[in-house]
């Protein structure tokens, strides 16, 4: 065998092993989640678990682990912050990709890479110091902290991956759509609305659900912003304390191997299903987009 | 030429992509309810020069005209153009038919409603016209509401006939229209083109001889951007005056 073979051969192999080493940090994560959720149910039931929302670790008399506060409080931000990024974010990606003339471009893009560069807890201070008192004064609320406080700084942090991926997958319709459009008298918004956003759909949704995902994920800013009460969710304006804010606030200063400690494992877990099954989800229509251009 | 008054004027006009020149000092007049062809090699620049008709080129970075297109007098490269206006009065017919994937009667009714018109009954009537006005309606009328790329090729490219007449131009361009088709589909085009030039003014890119013989009124010949000839077709068939032309039109190159 020659060199050049043997070299192609061991750069195959060393990527082989590369993807195998991450689908067994995957495994192993969910194993580790799993053993250390699955202890607390002696304590716990099921049931009450998933179907109470009072979440009340430190009770003097009986401790409560109900998860659907944090659920809701969850649903709450990363909806909201949907509502909001989503038309921001494909509106944005739209114009940049058919109507920003070249220089508009050149300076937006980069703008919009450096926005995904901040680091979470600089969004956060800002969520406290800038969104909070305008939230405040508009709503007459005490501080501004609140769900949908948390909604526009993550949507803020979902931005850049909606923008950029939805451009990506508008940049991917065949020129001949825009072509055919633009020849029959359609202007450039008209034709990326109605011509190449339909095309791009499923890249679209795909972006959007990533941007989903780490709307999800994302637990310094909520932990700043929402001002974290542990009550069920009334509305927008509702102090919430979402799953990753209760993880990372209480895991610290719980014993190890006690029943909380247990149950903060099993909200990790949740956790990490529902963005495994998000990105998995995105994937999937990602690919079925990529094909169905082709 | 024919005495008619030209519907497009193209006088002295050339065309760059960056630095390097495509079309040199074009001047032919086009006349309405003709049929114009385009010939010439591959790379010559037929399909520019037919894209700069309808400012199809304006979306190509760093591309430039220079000199006059005028169609019914004016400039249309003139800044009071409205380039959006202009693309519905000189309508284009690609060389790959390229319907939306959208249903058949949305393809038709795209332009019209992009153009504003919402009153459904009218859209309803140009839809079932502009089918017909393409040959298409009889086999489409049934599956109106099926998705375009279902249609063979051939009904492909008279659905992107109709959906260009929906908006009633006055000019229609086409690029190679019938390249990617078989020889029955490209026989229903040539047809086509010929009930189409009663109302339109059509200038057509072709590679193929016959097809330039058989259906234009008038032929240019291009050669590296280059007008190398330019007449009525049965002269350029029968004796030309360039020897270019007779060698390219007898396949001795190209
Ligand atoms: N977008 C572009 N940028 C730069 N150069 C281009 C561009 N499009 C075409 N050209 C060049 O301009 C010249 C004319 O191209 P054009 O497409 O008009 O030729 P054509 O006569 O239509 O050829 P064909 O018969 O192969 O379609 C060619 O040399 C081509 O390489
Ligand atoms: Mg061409």
């Amino acid at each position: 065998m020659n060199k050049r073979r043997l070299k192609e051969k061991l750069i195959e192999w060393l990527f082989f092993v590369n993807g195998m080493i991450a689908v067994l940090v995957l495994v192993g994560i969910f194993i580790l989640l799993v053993r250390n959720a699955f202890p607390g149910f002696k304590e716990v039931s099921f049931w009450e678990f998933l179907t109470t929302s009072r979440w009340n670790p430190d009770a003097y008399d009986k401790e409560t682990y109900g998860f659907l506060a944090m659920l809701a409080s969850t649903g709450m931000t990363t909806i909201g912050s949907l509502l909001i990024a989503v038309p921001l974010g494909v509106g944005t990606a739209a114009y940049l990709s058919d109507v920003a003339s070249h220089r508009v471009r050149e300076i937006a893009k980069p703008l919009i890479e450096i926005l995904a560069g901040i680091p979470s807890v600089v969004i956060g201070f800002l969520g406290i110091v800038l969104v909070g008192p305008v939230l405040a004064k508009l709503t007459g609320t005490y501080n501004g902290l609140n769900a949908i406080n948390g909604s526009i700084l993550l949507a803020v942090m979902a931005l850049p991956t909606i923008v950029s991926l939805s451009e990506d997958a508008l940049n991917s319709v065949p020129r001949s759509y825009e072509e055919a459009s633009l020849a029959l008298g359609a202007n450039k918004w008209q034709t990326v609305i109605k011509v190449k956003i339909p095309a791009a759909a499923s890249g679209i949704i795909a972006a959007c659900m990533l941007g989903m995902g780490r709307a999800i994920g994302e637990t310094m800013t909520v932990l700043m912003a929402t001002g974290n009460a542990p009550d069920f969710p009334q509305n927008l304006l509702s102090s919430v304390k979402t799953m990753t804010a209760t993880i990372a606030i209480e895991l610290g200063e719980t014993a190890y191997f006690s029943t909380h400690f247990y149950m903060l494992f099993t909200v990790g877990l949740v956790l990490f299903i529902i963005t495994f099954f998000i990105n998995l989800i995105s994937d999937i229509i990602f690919h079925k987009h990529m094909k169905m251009l082709k | 030429m024919p005495n008619m008054k030209p519907k497009i004027k193209i006088k002295d006009f050339n065309f760059y992509y960056g630095a390097s020149q495509v079309l040199k000092r074009i001047s032919m007049d086009i006349q309405p309810t003709h049929v114009t062809a385009i010939i010439g090699p591959s790379g010559c620049g037929k399909s520019t020069l037919l894209r700069c008709l309808n400012r199809m080129n304006d979306l190509i970075p760093s591309s430039r005209p220079e000199g006059k297109i005028e169609i019914d007098g004016q400039d249309i490269n003139a800044p009071s153009i409205d380039v959006v206006d202009l693309r519905k009065r000189v309508g284009m017919v690609f060389q790959k038919p390229n319907p939306f994937p959208k249903s058949i009667f949305d393809n038709v009714a795209y332009g019209l409603r992009v153009n504003g018109i919402k009153d459904n009954r009218l859209i309803e009537k140009r839809v079932e016209a502009s089918l017909k006005g393409s040959a298409l309606w009889e086999e489409a009328k049934d599956r109106l509401k099926e998705n375009a790329l279902n249609l063979s090729g051939g009904q492909q490219q008279r659905l992107c006939v109709a959906r260009a007449l929906a908006i009633e131009p006055e000019v229609l361009l086409m690029d190679e229209p019938a390249s990617a088709l078989d020889p029955i589909a490209t026989a229903k085009i040539e047809e086509l083109i010929v009930e189409l030039k009663k109302k339109y003014t059509i200038v057509i890119v072709t590679h193929n001889m016959q097809q330039a013989a058989r259906i234009s009124d008038s032929t240019a010949f291009l050669m590296q951007g280059d007008l190398v000839e330019y007449g009525k077709t049965s002269d350029i068939f029968t004796k030309p005056k360039q020897k270019m032309t007779e060698e390219y039109i007898t396949g001795r190159f190209g």
